[in-house]
């Protein structure tokens, strides 16, 4: 179609590469995302299980209340630029942490900081719907396990990649396009199947459209949850590689949730063990694999092929 | 520039029966700025465990690691959080070991470019750099783009020194670097080393053959099995 | 025939003043969708019990009313309602646009110069511009509130990739005083920069849905567009009306003989008082 040749000269002040890793030599410790005893239940509480330590850390589920802690008290810090492993078995509160920092769950207690966002003091939760979708759309990238969640299947791919930009608000079709080309060229999607809609793609190209479509805004910060699982091998092989690349390119602070200590081992530069909804051991991911402190992150380690 | 002060290390397994294995036991000594200490001592006695213990990818157990940082001054390895491990892993501290243990699917060049380009040298000159540190360390220029996973344990070991070295490291540990390499490769790498030394690399490192140690260890330390080491504990 | 007693203008005074307090509201909040309770009339919803009831609770006994249907004043439609309003309040209906102080209408905006002090009364079928893009109300008074509506744009996004223009015709989305998006019932593309900076009041009542909305005199109206794609107004090439020879009017393109297409006002007034114009213009030189 002659009306929407692209021509990426046109904007290349726009689409000049991204801020990228700081590589300056110096120290500094200033963490994008602070997030402080986060909590969420499903159920009443009661006073057992809102006690500090009312609750046995081997079990989830109040004994007294049935009340189900889906998180308990999940702290941590995550800086510019760094990757930012999360492993534990299904039910352990993984998924439920990185959906309630995009706001898709909401938290019951807990409070978030995001250093990029100019109200940096304001706890993220506590902010306004509007300035959530804000948040959203332009400081983070959310890669689902599930394509259907984060993409519209039945919308062109490009189209999937300019609703992140029309929601920050940009008007010029020649533009979002030119930047739905470049982004899907970096994830290796061929520009003459940008048009496509999703639904026709293959599950690792659905993936990678997704990537692509979280980073549309050029976020400081992705979350990426079980991204991988569900793919075949080779394909999960070429996902991974995609994002390492992706990572080193654009410096972009990634929090990998994933039940794969593989997958943990090739991204992430520190690793949080979670169980329960509690974490239960934060370190470097090597020295998590190989020094496991925990019992259960021994268990872990050990049932690793 | 390191100071070691009753290092020890045991592990708790908590699996199958709860286990508790001391491999090291309080181990001191000091290194100089600039030189070279080797570890001496018959096959688990704790060599590697050391190293490990200053790389951080044991957690010590007990005793400090002190090392004269770049950007803090004197700071405990044993105690610092991870981020600042991290920042000396980065810039500091290199780790030679064994085994390469790398990320699949990228090349060889890539491999050994990412540690200077993670620093801000530009890919075209950071490859300039790995050419001819490969070159020197004679891998054959037909693999140079090829995956590692599929070197020989040879080739495998010179990358790993050759991405240890690259970088130009304050402090080097090396775990029997050169292992499973030829006579000629050998020599090549002890130049490496005597150069990293000249150039201020502090270094420590674990050499199975003594006769390499003594070219360039400046002092030895050797682990007695009577002192260093403990049965293993059934608890 | 026999006798038979409505109240003025067939709605009883309650329901009157609940439908203006309604209107009140819209007028208020240029381009909300107001709730309100449509009342049943003796036409079927659908047929233009929004726009009616509105009419019923605005007209006075000083009023003139003006009703076209796409246009034309001499439809069922039009004629039917023009003669309820008569028979159940007795004031005065028009076919000059000029003369009317009432004018309600279905899909076109007379192409007449309208007047200060006239009110326009739209029939709305679809009030929300979103349905299309979102079947769940609850998400479209969501996105009204948060002012969410990239899934709008992203539906004309589509429609350039697909057919290299956005694609819509009549009822094209229009930004009220670049706060709310809103329906303006399906007049012509043509119809919507009319609304930019009005002089005239213009009042949108849905029957069916039960909406009322309104734009204020003197508000913004931008219609949805892009930077490198602007909106655009319907084009007949230079094509004029085949009975008065207008070309500044909206026209229908009718097909004739021999596969030709030709062309006439879709506003019967506006081109009838053309002809009287000019026919008069030749009595004068005569």
């Amino acid at each position: 179609m002659e009306h929407l040749q692209i021509n990426i000269n046109d904007f290349d002040d726009e689409l000049s590469p991204f801020d990228g890793i700081d590589h300056t030599l110096t120290w500094k410790d200033e963490p994008l995302l602070k997030v402080r005893r986060l909590n969420k239940k499903y159920g009443s509480g009661c006073m057992l299980c809102e006690s500090e330590h009312g609750m046995s850390e081997k079990v989830n589920r109040c004994p007294n209340c049935a009340t189900v802690w889906a998180m308990r008290n999940v702290s941590f810090d995550l800086y510019p630029g760094e990757i930012l492993g999360i492993v534990g078995e299904s039910g352990s509160g993984k998924s439920t942490l990185v959906k309630s920092l995009y706001f898709d769950e909401v938290v019951d207690q807990g409070e978030a900081y995001l250093q990029a966002y100019e109200k940096q003091d304001t706890n993220i939760f506590e902010l306004s719907n509007q300035q959530k979708r804000f948040v959203r759309n332009h400081l983070m990238g959310m890669v689902y396990q599930n394509p259907l969640l984060g993409l519209r299947m039945n919308v062109s791919s490009s189209g999937n990649i300019a609703e992140k930009l029309l929601a920050a608000d940009h008007r010029h079709v020649g533009f979002m396009r030119a930047r739905a080309s470049e982004l899907l060229n970096q994830v290796e999607i061929p520009i003459s199947r940008m048009d496509e809609a999703p639904k026709r793609f293959s599950g690792g190209m659905q993936q990678r459209v997704q990537i692509s479509k979280a980073l549309a805004n050029r976020p400081p910060l992705l979350l990426l949850d079980e991204v991988t699982t569900g793919l075949d091998l080779s394909v999960q092989a070429k996902v991974l590689d995609l994002i390492r690349r992706l990572q080193r390119q654009l410096g972009v602070a990634m929090l990998v949730v994933s039940h794969d200590l593989g997958v943990i081992r090739m991204l992430a530069d520190r690793t949080m063990v979670m169980r329960n909804g509690r974490v239960i051991e934060q370190g470097m991911t090597d020295q998590i694999l190989e020094d496991p402190q925990h019992a259960y992150t021994q268990l872990l380690v050990h049932s690793l092929l | 520039m390191i100071q070691i002060d009753g290092l020890s290390k045991w592990f708790d397994l908590h699996i199958a029966n709860q286990m508790h294995v001391k491999p090291l036991r309080t181990i001191s000594f000091d290194v100089e700025p600039g030189k070279f200490m080797g570890l001496a001592g018959p096959s688990g006695i704790g060599k590697s465990t050391i190293l490990k213990c200053i790389y951080r990818t044991y957690l010590p157990s007990e005793g400090s690691i002190w090392y004269d940082s770049a950007v803090w001054g004197k700071i405990d390895l044993a105690t610092a959080n991870e981020r600042q491990i991290l920042h000396l892993r980065r810039n500091e501290i290199s780790y030679i070991s064994q085994f390469l243990r790398v990320i699949p699917r990228v090349t060889a060049v890539d491999i050994v470019a990412e540690r200077l380009t993670a620093r801000g040298v530009t890919r075209a000159d950071a490859i300039e750099q790995v050419k001819l540190m490969l070159q020197r360390l004679a891998l054959p220029e037909k693999i140079w783009d090829a995956f590692p996973a599929t070197f020989s344990g040879g080739e495998q070991q010179r990358l790993n020194i050759a991405r240890a070295l690259i970088s130009q490291p304050r402090l080097l540990l090396l775990d029997e670097p050169t292992a499973s390499l030829d006579y000629r490769t050998k020599t090549v790498v002890l130049d490496l080393l005597h150069e990293a030394k000249k150039n201020g690399t502090t270094m420590i490192g674990v050499f199975h053959d003594l006769e390499w140690l003594k070219q360039i260890a400046d002092d030895t330390v050797t682990l007695d099995p009577s002192v260093h080491a403990a049965p293993l504990q059934q608890v | 025939m026999f006798e038979q007693n409505y109240n003025f203008a067939f709605l009883d005074e309650a329901s009157k003043r609940e439908i203006r307090r309604a209107t009140l509201k819209a007028i208020a909040i240029p381009g909300y969708q107001v709730p309100f309770a449509s009342r049943e009339l003796p036409i079927g919803r659908g047929w233009g019990t929004g726009g009616l009831q509105l009419t019923l609770s605005l007209v006075g006994k000083e009023d003139v009313l003006k009703v076209i249907d796409q246009g034309s004043d001499d439809s069922v439609n039009a004629v039917s309602i023009r003669r309820l309003v008569e028979d159940t309040t007795g004031i005065r209906t028009t076919e000059s646009t000029e003369e009317a102080s009432i004018i309600q209408t279905r899909h076109r905006t007379p192409d007449h110069p309208l007047r200060n002090d006239q009110i326009m009364v739209y029939q709305v079928p679809k009030p929300e511009p979103l349905r299309d893009v979102e079947p769940s109300e609850t998400a479209t008074a969501r996105m009204h509130g948060e002012m969410d509506y990239s899934p709008m744009w992203l539906a004309l996004y589509e429609n350039i990739v697909k057919y290299g223009n956005m694609a819509r015709g009549a009822d094209y989305p229009v930004m009220i005083n670049k706060r709310y998006l809103m329906a303006p019932s399906p007049i012509p593309r043509w119809d919507n920069p009319k609304f930019h900076y009005a002089g005239f009041l213009s009042l949108f009542g849905a029957g069916r849905e039960k909406k009322i909305y309104a734009i204020p005199p003197f508000t913004h109206v931008e219609s949805l567009h892009f930077d490198d794609y602007p909106f655009e107004i319907e084009n007949f090439d230079g094509a004029s009306c085949i009975d008065c020879g207008s070309a500044n009017g909206f026209l229908q393109v009718i097909p004739a003989k021999g596969g030709t297409w030709i062309h006439r006002c879709s506003d019967t007034a506006f081109c009838l008082a053309r002809r009287n114009a000019s026919l008069k213009n030749a009595e004068v030189q005569a």
